[in-house]
């Protein structure tokens, strides 16, 4: 059995978890090693993907500054999404060559991995034809957008726990009009901690490989 | 030549979005480093050159979706690494992209492989077969099924169009429509697949030398063999315009199976209308708002002046100057309906030009009045009137259909009652001008006869909020319900 080595990452701004991810990324291209699944909080965040729509941007980038929001263009799929305190981002490399080389199945995959973790606190997480994401109730709870290169993944998914969800005024998330909702708001008094666990175990069992938890000293 | 194609990233995938090209034309190119990106859900992904070389040619620009294995690009391998002698065994039109083709290949042949024909000398790529485990299977992103695939032997290809690779859509639908056996069909596509320049090569073929200049022209197979008949049957339902072309009791049952479908190349106007309508629909968020208008007191005025203004000017006095009018007062008022979009900026357009909707004989064209706020009830009436005469005969000058602001189409005087008309692009609204018919109205608390017409304003979401629509529509309305100008 494949092996895939998790850790949290903890608090990390954008900049740097995306270099973190890039140099995984070159290492696992290389064999160097095993899949990855990082898992990150990032500070208050805007990121544009790159087929994005910067009028899904409602506020000047000033004004952003001045709410202290940083704002980053980025190379993965999707549109505008926020990141932020209380939301996990989850950020899987793996090799899709060892895997399935299949982009759609490995999206449905990660709300696959959400789905069942959401379900594990009691939230009925789905799919919306058409509407990549993990829904619930009509409101989007966690966004996913995924960069490939050469069958390995990087960027993923942010599911909100307990996101202030007054932040996504700042955006039209992912270009759509849609409410965000978090499990904080649906009732689920759940820590980072124990959502992480099941985030992992979920991931192990969805991508059918042993999850090795990693230290954070060890990772960065 | 190497073609580089849309790769198939899953099971279910059938269309890539190209986002992104990594290169520009006449750019060098390594093997393996990043080429394009594509988009295909949420994801992204970077593709890499399937061969070294210059970038020859970008056959789809970015932002452009396409069915998998379209041809995308093509790469000149010559003074790259994969570099070769122009053997002219290679040189034939279903030359394989050979030095896509690691000849001696360690890993295991796919099963269209069976029996690969022995490698041309000099061994293209041969570098290729010596890479590492990761990267030395193939170019591209290591998969058979991707970029440029392994070819298979030239005289398989001709064998059968199936063990050509999968065919695209659009060929699979050139065939059909062509009635072409694509068993015949030379593949000079990425792995000898079929593309649509052999198709069209073929059907040129087909049709002999002249022909080769019209390649796009259905192949005779499918041309009615009896077209009288079958032209009567498809005009009867508009035989009052033709009763003369194909009475019904000219009618002779055909005695051979005969064509179910007809088919006639759309004329440039045609195409232009569909491109147009096609493109607006794209572009703008369409929404229409309906307004009733009380038209009893234009209908008055324009009943009391009608004889005069024929008498005296030479031309009839319909309703439409009158919402002309309207719509001008309308559109100084608000601004943001005689606007563009251009990226994301609004451009507020100083001169109001409006178009109008003239229906011809088999296609529509919006001429434009000019600076049509400088225009009175009669200075609006001759300009449609002339406008729409000479639409008709074919003689507007091509200044004469451009720059229009905004657009009136009157389709009331066909009968229509509302319509929602498609924006004309790159303006931001339409007015859609219903039939003004008596109708029994209540007025405090009495019904009277009114003559009322509904109008209908076409808006783009993107810049127009629904509140301001209604606005416009109201103020259009109100000046036709307190007409105050004198049309003589």
């Amino acid at each position: 059995m494949r092996s895939c080595c998790w850790r949290d990452v903890g608090r990390l701004e954008y900049g740097e978890a995306f270099e973190l991810q890039k140099a995984l990324v070159a290492e696992r291209k290389r064999g160097e090693i095993p899949d990855q699944f990082l898992l990150v909080e990032h500070p208050h965040t805007i990121t544009l993907g790159r087929n994005g729509h910067l009028e899904n941007l409602l506020a000047r980038e000033e004004v952003l500054a001045q709410a202290g929001i940083a704002f980053h263009h980025t190379d993965r799929g999707g549109d505008i999404t926020y990141h932020g305190p209380g939301q996990i981002v989850g950020y899987p490399i793996v090799h899709l060559r060892e895997w399935k080389r299949d982009v759609v199945a490995y999206v449905r995959a990660i709300e696959q991995v959400m789905i069942e973790a959401l379900a594990d606190f009691g939230i009925a997480g789905g799919r919306v034809s058409g509407m990549t994401g993990v829904w619930t109730g009509g409101k989007k709870i966690a966004a996913i957008g995924v960069h490939i290169s050469r069958w390995v993944t990087s960027h993923g998914f942010a599911l909100n726990v307990t996101t202030d969800l007054s932040y996504f005024q700042y955006i039209v998330p992912c270009g759509l009009v849609k409410p965000v909702t978090s499990m904080a708001a649906l009732g689920a008094a759940a820590s980072r901690e124990d959502v992480m666990g099941r985030l992992a175990f979920h991931f192990g069992r969805v991508f059918q490989c042993e999850m090795v938890e990693a230290s954070v000293s060890a990772a960065v | 030549m190497t073609d580089v194609v849309m790769p198939q990233m899953g099971e279910s995938i059938v269309e890539g979005t190209l986002t992104k090209w990594l290169k520009k034309p006449g750019e060098h190119v390594e093997r393996d480093e990043p080429l394009f990106e594509i988009s295909t859900d949420k994801v992204d992904t970077e593709i890499p050159a399937p061969v070294a070389g210059t970038l020859a040619e970008v056959l789809v620009e970015e932002g452009k979706t396409v069915g998998i294995n379209t041809v995308v690009g093509r790469i000149n391998e010559a003074g790259g690494d994969g570099a070769r002698p122009q053997s002219p065994a290679q040189q034939g039109p279903a030359a394989p992209p050979a030095a896509a083709v690691p000849p001696q290949r360690p890993a295991p042949s796919p099963p269209a492989q069976t029996s690969p024909p022995p490698p041309p000398a000099p061994a293209p790529n041969a570098h290729a077969a010596a890479q590492g485990q990761e990267l030395g299977v193939r170019p591209g992103m290591g998969e058979p099924d991707f970029v440029s695939s392994p070819a298979p032997a030239p005289e398989a290809m001709q064998r059968a169009g199936e063990s050509q690779g999968p065919l695209s859509p659009l060929v699979r639908r050139m065939a059909r429509e062509n009635n072409i056996d694509l068993n015949g069909v030379k593949g000079t596509g990425a792995g000898g697949r079929i593309t649509k320049q052999d198709v069209e090569a073929y059907i040129a073929q087909q049709k002999g030398a002249p022909a080769a200049a019209q390649p796009r022209q259905p192949a005779p197979a499918v041309r009615p063999a009896a077209p009288a008949p079958q032209k009567a049957a498809q005009q009867a339902p508009q035989a009052p315009q033709t009763p003369v072309e194909a009475p019904p009791d000219s009618y002779t049952p055909p005695t051979r199976a005969q064509a179910k479908t007809r088919i006639e190349p759309m004329s440039t106007m045609r195409m232009k209308i569909a491109e147009h309508m096609v493109l607006s629909q794209r572009v703008s968020a369409h929404v229409t708002t309906v307004h009733k208008v009380d038209m009893t007191k234009v209908a008055k005025m324009r009943d009391r002046h009608r004889d005069d203004f024929q008498a005296r000017y030479g031309i009839s006095l319909t309703y439409l100057p009158f919402v002309a009018r309207a719509t001008v007062e309308a559109l100084r008022t608000y601004p943001l309906l005689n606007a563009s979009i251009e990226g994301n900026n609004i451009i507020y357009h100083n001169e109001i030009n409006i178009g109008i909707a003239v229906a011809l004989e088999n296609g529509l064209i919006v001429p434009v009045i000019r600076n049509a706020d400088e225009k009175n009830v009669l200075g609006l009436q001759r300009a449609i009137v002339d406008l729409a005469a000479r639409a008709r005969s074919r003689h507007l000058k091509p200044d004469e259909v451009q720059g229009g602001t905004f657009s009136i189409t009157n389709f009331g005087s066909f009968g229509s009652v509302f319509a929602t008309p498609v924006i004309n692009q790159p303006q931001v609204a339409i007015l859609g001008v219903g039939m003004v018919e008596k109708s029994p109205v209540v007025i405090d608390d009495a019904i009277g006869i009114r003559s009322i017409s509904y109008l209908s304003l076409t808006f783009d979401h993107r810049l127009v909020d629904g509140a301001l629509a209604d606005q416009f529509t109201a103020k259009v309305k109100s000046v036709l319900e307190n007409w105050s100008e004198e049309v003589l």
